[in-house]
């Protein structure tokens, strides 16, 4: 009777370690965050492109809706989504506010010149620890913000969904 | 009286640069502990990811504001969740993860026991 049980146990015990490996194989490995949180904007005082310094809490407030995106001349996705954020600036509701990463300044000008400038304030976030504040991954990311709380996070580029979502919200 | 005053100065001088040399292990120890988000299998102390150096640099600013390590995770965690963390907390989430190799090290005690000495006996 014992040696009977014995084996059958093991081959139950491997034949479950099979499944569980075998479901971990389709579990994407690129982790992904919770999007639609609602967190506090977090306070920062960073340069602006002008050369003033700007303190988050002027920047940001009640009653209106804001984009924080956050982007660089030397990202490429960014250039893919600008488009959208220049169809976005076109919207009397909502202020874009553009968060410069690690980025050489002159890039970052001629940038603009040549795709067009949607932002209203434009900061500097010259060694990317401010990003770190947000809980950003890296650029291009944007940032929905109501009553100074985020309520949505778009983590890559923003695409023509996005941009149709952000419309709605706003609305 | 030079010599004392050489003698200050240096020590000054060294005991700040050990000091120094302790932020640096702490950094490295908590960037190793850290998982970077955007590469895969590396930790921020591996990484050379702008996110990596960005966050390596973080690191370094709040050791330098007397932030002890602890608070330096927590801060992180809720910036980024859990998940950045290598090391899993204990929650309900964990109790299998942390509690098995306990459970297994105490049947195969008894498992043993059971073989060897009960059976001389």
């Amino acid at each position: 009777m014992k040696s009977k049980v014995f084996p059958l146990v093991l081959i139950l015990f491997f034949f479950i370690i099979f499944v569980i490996f075998f479901k971990g194989l389709k579990n994407s490995n690129i982790y992904t965050p919770k999007t639609n949180l609602e967190i506090k904007v977090p306070s920062f005082e960073l340069k602006s492109f002008e050369n003033n310094n700007i303190i988050s809490e002027t920047i940001f407030k009640d009653d209106e809706y804001y984009l924080m995106n956050i982007w660089a001349s030397w990202c490429i996705p960014c250039r893919e989504e600008h488009e959208f954020l220049m169809e976005l600036k076109k919207n009397q509701k909502i202020k874009l506010i553009g968060f410069n990463y690690k980025d050489n300044f002159k890039n970052a000008k001629s940038f603009l010149k040549d795709l067009g400038n949607p932002y209203d304030i434009i900061v500097i976030d010259e060694d990317g620890t401010s990003s770190i504040d947000w809980g950003a991954y890296g650029v291009p990311e944007s940032f929905l913000i109501y009553q100074n709380n985020i309520i949505k996070r778009f983590i890559g580029p923003i695409n023509n969904d996005d941009l149709l979502g952000i419309q709605k919200i706003i609305k | 009286m030079k010599f004392v005053h050489i003698f200050i100065i240096t020590s000054i001088l060294f005991s700040l640069n050990s000091l120094k040399a302790d932020d640096v292990k702490t950094e490295n120890e908590i960037a190793k502990n850290l998982r970077c988000l955007i590469c895969q299998g590396q930790s921020v102390y591996d990484s050379d990811s702008e996110f990596a150096i960005s966050l390596k640099l973080v690191i370094k600013n709040k050791i330098q504001q007397g932030m002890s390590e602890e608070q330096i995770y927590s801060f992180l965690k809720i910036k980024y969740g859990e998940w950045i963390l290598y090391e899993p907390e204990f929650n309900k989430n964990t109790y299998f993860l942390w509690l098995l190799p306990i459970l297994m090290f105490i049947v195969g005690g008894a498992i043993i026991f059971k073989l060897f000495i009960i059976r001389k006996n």
